[in-house]
């Protein structure tokens, strides 16, 4: 009896959850006008969100890019087929570790900082606090937060393409040796525009939209002590990984499934 | 005040270096810059069969690229495919009675069509037609070509 009695508290828990996180995305969507008319706050966003996680995008990027240019030489080179080592560093970085990987670490770097933000604010009291002063806390704080993850991620993402192909490249030429034209005719010849770096590109803005809600939402429903805060920021990380790994499955199936 | 200045300017050059890393995808990784090619000239070859061929593959004399694959058609008289390659500018010395052979960069990669000059005095200009053209060797006909052949040595 028990644990049927759990299962449907949590199954309870769960659903409630859902439907205050699709009811805060509403309500953030319905403040996303009016935060276009102070940019400035969504500007200091960006700052913190995207400025900030430069730095560990460029290097991530560029060690990814290495990485994948020794690899993918070790295995090609069997097959005589070095010269490929362009189209696949590109390739496998435009299409999928480009936007994948600057999402999970975008979660890590400034995911969590969100929701870290958010639950402080909210166990000191000063989302209550603002709306005691009749400031709406979701147009002031939340929205400006949700629209910078939205604009920074796929910014990021190109970064850490465009320094994991010159990554790549420092390997694959610098390195191994592989012919330097081959290696960008090659990549220039197989890589499309519209079916390879724009559809890269979709996928950062709907992992962006996808990161940042999670991260604001938890922040926004966290049990407001310490604890609480600490548990939704961990929460925030594993829920965006999910959902990260989960959606870019769905979407890869549905641009590439065809193919 | 100060403050908010340089967190702007520092957004600004976050925002330029991600269209500058979407420019770079979009122009030295993929192939966007085919529209906007250097200026060259064209010159159509026809070929019975262009094996892998594809539009972007490299044009090359002696090993060295001098153009590119613009477009392919089929031209539906002859049932033959017609070639149009865009040549760079600055090789515009080729002699009219150069030969187009389709090849294979080693066993697995991609095919390209290699030029060899010819004896003419005559260049050949924009809109030109190449005569002596070859065709891919497809494996499979090679093949098959083989085992026919041994079978009637051996009767």
């Amino acid at each position: 009896m028990g644990t049927i009695q759990r299962l449907g508290q949590w199954a309870i828990g769960t659903s409630e959850r859902l439907g205050r996180g699709y009811l805060f995305l509403m309500a953030i969507l319905a403040g996303i006008p009016g935060s276009l008319f102070r940019f400035s706050l969504v500007i200091q966003q960006i700052y913190s969100v995207g400025v900030l996680s430069v730095l560990l995008i460029l290097i991530s990027g560029l060690f990814v890019g290495m990485v994948l240019g020794l690899q993918g030489y070790n295995t090609l080179v069997d097959f005589g087929a070095e010269e490929s080592l362009g189209v696949m560093v590109s390739l496998s970085l435009v299409r999928e570790l480009g936007p994948v990987v600057s999402a999970l670490l975008f979660a890590g770097r400034a995911g969590s900082a969100l929701t870290a933000e958010i639950g402080l604010m909210k166990s000191t009291e000063q989302l209550s606090g603002m709306e005691m002063m009749a400031v709406d806390p979701i147009r002031r704080v939340i929205t400006p937060r949700f629209l910078a993850g939205f604009i920074s991620l796929p910014f990021l993402a190109a970064i850490f393409s465009a320094v994991g192909i010159l990554g790549g490249y420092l390997v694959g030429y610098g390195l191994l040796g592989v012919d330097d034209g081959a290696f960008w005719t090659q990549m220039q010849t197989k890589t499309d525009w519209y079916d390879d770096i724009l559809n890269g590109v979709i996928k950062s803005i709907v992992f962006g939209f996808v990161v940042t809600w999670i991260a604001l939402f938890e922040g926004h429903d966290a049990i407001p002590t310490s604890e609480g805060v600490g548990r939704a920021t961990t929460r925030t990380v594993v829920h965006s990984a999910f959902a990260i790994l989960g959606l870019d499955f769905v979407l890869t199936a549905l641009m590439f499934g065809d193919v | 005040m100060r403050q908010k200045k340089s967190t702007e300017v520092t957004v600004g050059l976050f925002v330029l270096l991600g269209m500058g890393a979407l420019f770079f995808l979009a122009m030295k990784v993929s192939n966007l810059s085919a529209f906007n090619d250097e200026q060259g000239y064209r010159v159509t070859a026809e070929f019975e069969n262009i094996g892998g061929l594809k539009a972007r593959s490299p044009v090359t004399l002696a090993g060295v690229r001098i153009g590119r694959v613009e477009r392919i058609e089929l031209d539906p008289e002859t049932y033959n495919a017609n070639v149009v390659l865009n040549l760079y500018a600055s090789f515009d010395t080729l002699p009219t009675d150069t030969a187009a052979s389709i090849y294979t960069a080693g066993l697995l990669g991609e095919q390209y069509v290699g030029l060899e000059a010819g004896a003419e005095e005559e260049f050949l200009k924009d809109g030109d037609v190449i005569e002596l053209t070859q065709p891919a060797l497809v494996l499979e006909q090679v093949i098959g070509q083989f085992l026919f052949s041994k079978a009637e040595g051996d009767e």
